[in-house]
């Protein structure tokens, strides 16, 4: 039960990292990493991922 | 040519005196001139605040530079006109940028910018996301360079949705100039431009995207007008979209305090892989723009001079510097040096008296003809306010409106660089023709007498008789010649 980053589509915006409740997310190197320990997909604090809600690439932050 | 002033000579090192001997040699006593170049109906309050201002003074734009750094690369809207995806050196677009900084790297980009081009003026924060919505390191950037330099203005460029929920704080960093783009005043239009917005750890589309937006817009401008920070509204001209509609969020934002209302024309292009670009929605022309601009009247509080640059750029509008201001070329500490620019600060103030008689003399000059017809003049310049750039360097030219009634900047026109290694190019040439649809004269420091014909050919006459003029004068001067001459000969 986690999402992941396609990380070559990535823009690196930072918006996920910004609005995930888990603080599941973060830089490493260059790029943004979901921690699939840490990730709830935001079940009991929001209907929906918020980083694939916020992320502006299509299908770039998708269920792992 | 020898009592020619530049802008490079002003801005490389040099001693006060030095920059005051230049001035000197130029035939003006200009110390003596002093004369305000605030337009008169502008309030005084408000002149202070825009003066040095690039992108709010038209006169300021001329001296003074800015500078963007680019640490808020989140965005909570997705606009049909923005993809950020590809970052190129060469574009110059909002939204688009080379090198992302954290606000600990951005603070030592501006201290380095500041002790390097004393035209330093204006910081503003304009993404490449949204500067409210990355409000953490948009505020830490913001008060870490007010503390390293005190007399830098601060400003922001946002969206509008997140705004409402940090005013306070822009208010008390003394953020006195924000921009927000807006592009509808009816949701239903904003459905063609906006396909979601994110807010309330939710993303809405459709029309309630539109809503939601629109209402916090509405509310961002409220907001900061009770606080009486300065707004300029900034929409994006997208024809058969929201191109008449324009005309009525001009007059709603104007009727809600904005300062300046500046309508960009839409930057559409299948290789940017923006929405608009990959369905063949086409920006409006330089003179669709121009019709736009002129319906919105009220000439002091519409924007001519924009050049919509990247979230990145440094220098003088119209010329970007940020490639030299590379992090890889910023040394690991920076200290502060205000010499240079308090130097440069006190001979833009005699030179602006100097440039602000000089268009009174022109507004005189050109009254004195009774009747000739409003024209459109291109004028190569880099800066300081005068025609001094070779016809074939230029980049861009600002296009001037020119009747007996005075001398208006209308707006610019970018042109592929014609002169490559001395050798001009004849398909490049027509380019730059067809850019400069409905310009009769281009004046400019230097031309040859090949692109010269060719400009002839077309209708267009140029000139390089008005070189280091102060654009006013030779515009005047051009313009008496031409239609003074053709009344004595018709009389």
């Amino acid at each position: 039960m986690a999402y992941k980053i396609i990380v070559s589509q990535c823009t690196a915006c930072g918006a996920c990292e910004f609005e995930c409740p888990s603080a599941a997310i973060a830089m490493k190197r260059d790029a943004y990493i979901i921690d699939a320990a840490k990730c709830t997909e935001c079940e009991g604090s929001f209907d929906k991922p918020q980083c694939a809600s916020v992320c502006p690439v299509p299908k770039t932050c998708v269920p792992a | 040519m020898a009592n020619l002033i530049t802008l490079e000579s002003l801005a490389a090192p040099a001693s006060t005196a030095d920059m005051r001997a230049k001035l000197e040699q130029s035939g003006c006593a200009s110390s003596s001139c002093g004369s305000s170049t605030r337009p008169a109906d502008m309030a005084p309050e408000i002149w202070d605040k825009v003066k040095d201002h690039p992108c709010y003074s038209e006169d300021a734009h001329h001296y003074f530079a800015r500078m963007h750094v680019a640490v808020a690369p989140a965005c909570n809207i997705q606009c049909n006109y923005c993809n950020r995806k590809y970052d190129c050196a060469n574009e110059s677009r909002p939204g688009v940028v080379s090198e992302r900084l954290t606000p600990e790297q951005a603070v030592r980009k501006v201290v380095a910018v500041a002790n390097t081009v004393p035209q330093l003026s204006v910081l503003g924060i304009a993404g490449p996301g949204d500067a409210c919505y990355d409000w953490r390191k948009t505020r830490a950037t913001f008060e870490e360079v007010a503390k390293r330099i005190p007399d830098i203005k601060l400003c922001l460029s946002t969206n509008g949705l997140a705004l409402p929920d940090y005013i306070d704080e822009i208010a008390s960093l003394n953020i006195d100039h924000v921009t927000v783009t807006i592009n509808m005043i009816d949701p239903e239009i904003g459905t063609r431009i906006y396909p979601w917005v994110f807010f309330r750890n939710k993303r809405w589309t459709g029309l309630d995207a539109s809503k939601i937006l629109h209402e916090r817009q509405m509310e961002s401008l409220d907001l900061l007008a009770a606080r009486k920070i300065l707004i300029k509204v900034n929409s994006v001209m997208i024809p058969g979209v929201n191109d008449e509609h324009l005309i009525e969020v001009s007059r709603v934002v104007k009727a809600k305090g904005a300062f300046l209302h500046n309508v960009m024309p839409l930057i559409s292009d299948p290789a940017h892989g923006t929405q608009f670009g990959l369905t063949g929605q086409r920006g409006p022309t330089a003179m669709e723009l121009k019709a736009l601009q002129d319906k919105l009247g009220d000439g002091a509080k519409l924007m001519r001079h924009c050049r919509q640059c990247r979230a990145d750029a440094v220098g003088l509008l119209g010329e970007d510097r940020g490639q030299e201001f590379t992090m890889d070329k910023l040394p690991e500490e920076v200290a502060f040096d205000p010499a240079r620019r308090d130097a440069y600060r006190a001979v833009v103030a005699e030179s602006r008296g100097e440039h602000a008689t000089t268009k009174a003399a022109a507004d005189a000059t050109l009254a004195a003809i009774e009747t000739a017809p409003t024209v459109l003049v291109a004028v190569a310049t880099k800066g300081g306010g005068r025609i001094n750039q070779h016809f074939g360097h230029a980049t861009e030219f600002q296009v001037f409106e020119v009747s007996p009634a005075g001398i208006t900047l209308i707006g610019h026109r970018k042109v592929e660089n014609y002169c490559q290694g001395g050798w001009g190019e004849d398909a490049t040439l027509d380019g730059l023709i067809a850019a400069l649809e409905g310009v009769s004269n281009v004046l400019c420091a230097r031309i040859g007498s090949c692109p010269k014909d060719t400009l002839a050919a077309a209708g267009i006459t140029a000139s390089d008789a008005h070189a280091y003029d102060w654009i006013e004068a030779g515009i005047a001067a051009w313009y008496a010649a031409a239609y003074q001459t053709e009344i004595r000969l018709t009389a």
